[in-house]
């Protein structure tokens, strides 16, 4: 059993990560640990436990910006947002239930290591896109800060890009920053139902590519549709929510559902059923009940209107639906502990686009890429980057690639 | 004005005539200019104070002769500074004397729209405003709208991750665009992203965003397209002080409103543009707003109402809701020829652009206006006051000795306030070598080595674009080398289990 390390403050992560380059001691950054499950297995001789660097540091809602420590549970930060009326407009996904954890236990820092996005990913991007700055110890133990508090800053490199979706790989962050935004006054969802997958996709095109600023876009095929929450009938539905001013969504949803008549026939789930609904595709919520946790799961980017054509190269006993209008397919593995992981490598190499092994027993992790494979010019360069910040391989070592 | 730049290799000075005619194999025909008439229009970018004719200017056409021609100078140690149009107003193109000029003006084609996947794929050479006149046919544009939008290219603004009226709402650079295909020093040549979400490892494309040319060469972008909105309204309101005006701003954010714009002038600003442009601007206030919400009929509609309500809550003395097309144009008219406008009243006039929580506006310019008396040179002021981003312009004539200096001085002064202040030494003009020696006054050294070892990464020579954004270059030998000493266990007091 490795030893657990649970720092008090900043400086406290510094000399942890100091003392372990200096002992050749390999360190498992974690925060409330609920993504424990994803990535390379580690073989670390220590624990760094982030979850003591808790509390909100800064939270001004008229600047639109939040500054806590990497450890603060999400949860506090939600509350504290929600007080004034705004939101994390990333809308991260809570993993911790597709491991059989339960929901809303996770880290601010946690949510930025991963890079974590939900459905509002097409139109407000991801946790990337709205950190700010961040103070953390690299690899090396040096205590560094990057970016700042402002929204419009291009004052050197933006290795907030880097850290976000590190994996805890470059640094162990104690402190970051992040814009934070007004919460829509209500919500709609356009449900255009029994479409098939192909017909799906262009039916969110067409929303996409119309004004109505859709903030959702995701096709619940027929196998699986009735696994979510919120919807008012069975059968695949294809979901395109409207959020924003009262006044505006009622002239956006009427507008929208005619654009979408021709597709099929068309329903609205309204207000706090729409929540529900896309609380769950946000969380994968299929792929989270009791007896499929042994079956692996798969996260994959594409371009949305390749999406669905990933239906015809993979398993047909999987299951799988589509967020992202299409570019983002969640794909269960049909067979406990087998992520069949050439099949669906090659049907995404043959597609575009980018396939993580989200969920896996550890020997299959162990003997699979979780992360997509890189060519090798890529993957050096990788490997450099992670030199750069931590050349010793202290910080989760191996989560990401080998030797990454 | 001088800044000191890398010193030059006298040895690659030496060799001038046999690696022009190296790199005339390469980029053969117009491709390679060693004249120094020609050279001139390449000798300095938007911030025209500093100047320098580049060792020799090569255009490639193809991304195989922008591999071949940073694998000769990275295998003969040759510097490289690519530019796009030179439109920076931080010298992030200044060409070095002893350095390969890389202008990627050729690289001028729209190569795929993607009316479906809502992406569209360009060369680095197209401008930024050719992007949206290639998809809005189809009612669809790119976000970000850098005053130079007209000249200034994909490539370079990748490079600057540059930012717009409208980044509050839709984001800058960095938030717009999908994939690149880049080519590093080495001559090697690799893919970022796509039209995909997401880094399925390292967000390189993130970081190689806003490097300033220092990471690598982009030679094709593919990029975020959007849907215009269905209509947009602009309303003009003016205030007695900057205070009340910066409370409307925090108001109207407060109050859940993200317009599509919010731009602020102070009075010097206001009166020179005013008299450029006759675009209705009241002159008995001390700070206009400019407030655009875009979106449906009855949203903006509904907003505009509200974003009315809020202004008289902050005692505004002019409240103009926009009632064309014509006149929303019109009150952005104004708006947009600020330098220009600025231009007219002053001999010269030097962009200064800072960030700093919105909050502190008032702060700022009090502190401002005693500078401009210190100084004794007049300001003007506009400013993104959305995001806090600010763009005083300091007037002055370059003809009276030392005035130019201590405008840069003035300058300096007003980015280390908005560090102090909580802000930041650049919003979206870049540091370049403008302000690449402020960089202490925001970063430790630590700081500074943390980013200096991913340009090592990069680019290990730190041939490319050398001078730039880092005060002081270090060798990549002695960044990587470890520091840390002692294997004591340094913190008996941190609780363990």
């Amino acid at each position: 059993m490795a030893d657990i390390v649970k720092p008090r403050d900043a400086k406290d992560v510094e000399d942890a990560v100091r003392f372990a380059v200096s002992n050749e001691t390999a360190l498992e950054v974690v925060g409330a640990g609920t993504k424990r499950g994803i990535g390379r297995p580690l073989q670390t001789d220590m624990t760094l436990d982030l979850s003591g660097l808790s509390g909100i540091v800064l939270y001004e809602p008229e600047e639109l910006v939040l500054t806590a420590q990497a450890g603060t549970p999400l949860a506090v930060i939600e509350e504290a947002v929600r007080a004034a009326n705004q939101e994390l407009a990333f809308e991260p996904i809570d993993y911790a239930p597709l491991f059989g954890g339960a929901a809303g236990g996770g880290t601010i820092g946690g949510v930025i290591a991963a890079n974590l996005s939900g459905p509002r990913r097409i139109r407000q991007g991801a946790a990337r896109d709205h950190f700010l700055g961040a103070k953390g110890v690299t690899g090396r133990g040096d205590a560094v800060k990057t970016g700042g508090r402002v929204v419009k800053n291009v004052t050197g490199y933006d290795l907030c890009k880097l850290i976000a979706g590190s994996w805890g790989t470059l640094a162990a962050l104690t402190e970051v920053t992040i814009k934070v935004l007004p919460c829509a006054e209500t919500e709609t969802t356009v449900v255009v139902h029994d479409l098939d997958d192909k017909t799906a996709m262009r039916a969110m095109a067409a929303a996409m590519g119309s004004s109505f600023d859709v903030s959702g876009a995701a096709h619940l095929p027929d196998h699986i549709a009735a696994h979510f929450d919120g919807l008012p009938e069975e059968g695949a539905s294809t979901c395109l929510r409207v959020e924003g001013f009262a006044v505006s969504v009622k002239h956006r949803r009427e507008t929208l559902a005619a654009l979408l008549a021709p597709f099929g026939r068309v329903s609205f789930v309204e207000a706090e059923s729409s929540r529900a609904l896309w609380r769950s595709i946000r969380d994968a919520r299929p792929f989270a009940h009791g007896q499929g946790l042994k079956r692996p799961l798969w996260r994959i980017s594409t371009e949305p209107m390749r999406g669905a054509d990933l239906a015809d190269l993979i398993p047909p006993s999987a299951q799988m639906f589509y967020d992202w209008a299409g570019g983002l397919v969640w794909v269960g593995m049909p067979v406990e502990e087998e992520p069949d992981a050439a099949a669906i490598r090659s049907a995404v190499a043959a597609i575009g686009g980018h396939a993580t092994l989200v969920r896996a027993p550890v020997a299959a992790r162990a003997a699979n890429d979780v992360f997509p494979p890189q060519e090798a010019g890529l993957a050096a360069l990788s490997k450099r980057v992670k030199d750069s910040f931590d050349p010793n391989g202290v910080l989760n070592p191996g989560r990401m690639w080998a030797g990454i | 004005m001088s800044v000191r730049m890398p010193p030059v290799d006298q040895a690659v000075l030496d060799r001038r005539a046999q690696i022009v005619a190296a790199l005339r194999q390469i980029v053969p025909g117009e491709g390679v200019i060693a004249a120094e008439r020609e050279m001139r229009p390449f000798e300095s970018d938007g911030l025209p104070a500093y100047k320098q004719l580049p060792m020799v200017v090569v255009l490639p056409e193809t991304t195989g002769q922008v591999a071949e021609v940073l694998r000769y100078c990275h295998a003969n140690g040759i510097k490289v500074v690519p530019r796009g149009a030179g439109t920076s107003l931080s010298g992030g193109a200044l060409p070095l004397a002893d350095g390969v000029l890389l202008g990627m003006a050729k690289f001028n084609r729209v190569r795929e729209i993607d009316f479906d996947n809502r992406v569209a794929v360009v060369e680095p050479g197209v401008t930024n405003l050719a992007v949206t006149k290639a998809v809005e046919h189809e009612g669809f544009y790119y976000a970000p709208d850098p005053s130079s939008q007209i000249a200034c290219t994909i490539g370079g603004n990748i490079a600057e991750n540059s930012g717009g009226v409208h980044c509050l709402k839709y984001g800058m650079t960095t938030n717009n665009v999908l994939g690149c295909e880049i080519v590093l020093m080495t001559g090697e040549i690799l893919r970022l992203g796509g039209k995909h979400l997401d880094a399925g490892g390292y967000d390189l494309l993130g970081v190689v965003t806003g490097s300033e040319g220092l990471l690598g060469v982009v030679t094709e972008i593919t990029v975020r397209i959007l849907k215009k909105p269905e209509t947009a309204r602009a309303v003009l309101v003016g205030f007695t002080t900057s205070e009340d005006a910066g409370e409307c701003v925090g108001r109207i954010i407060g109050a859940g409103i993200i317009p599509g714009g919010m731009e602020m002038m102070d009075a010097p600003a206001i009166h020179a543009v005013e008299e450029f442009v006759h675009a209705g601007y009241p002159l008995d206030v001390e700070a206009l707003l400019i407030v655009e919400v875009d979106g449906p009929q009855a949203e903006v509609d509904d907003l505009i109402g509200r974003v009315e309500k809020i202004a008289q809550d902050c005692r505004s003395t002019v409240c103009k809701v926009s009632q064309s097309e014509e006149e929303r144009l019109l009150f952005w008219a104004g708006r947009k020829a600020a330098f220009p406008a600025v231009g007219r009243i002053s001999p010269d006039y030097y962009c200064v652009d800072g960030t700093i929580p919105r909050g502190q506006l008032p702060l700022v310019l009090r502190r401002m206006r005693e500078l401009s008396e210190h100084y004794g040179l007049r300001v003007a002021n506009v400013f993104h006051a959305g995001d806090g981003n600010l763009h005083p312009l300091i007037l002055y004539d370059a003809n009276v000795p030392g005035e130019l200096d201590k405008t840069e001085e003035f300058g300096a002064e007003i980015l280390k306030l908005c560090v102090e202040v909580g802000g930041v030494l650049t919003g979206e003009h870049g540091v370049g070598v403008e302000k690449r020696d402020l960089m202490p006054t925001m970063f430790s050294q630590i700081d500074l080595d943390a980013q200096q070892r991913i340009k090592c990464a990069f680019d290990d020579k730190g041939l490319l674009n050398p001078g730039k954004v880092f005060p002081q270059l270090q060798r990549c030998a002695e960044l990587g080398r470890m520091h840390i000493s002692g294997g004591k266990l340094p913190f008996p007091d941190i609780p363990r289990f």
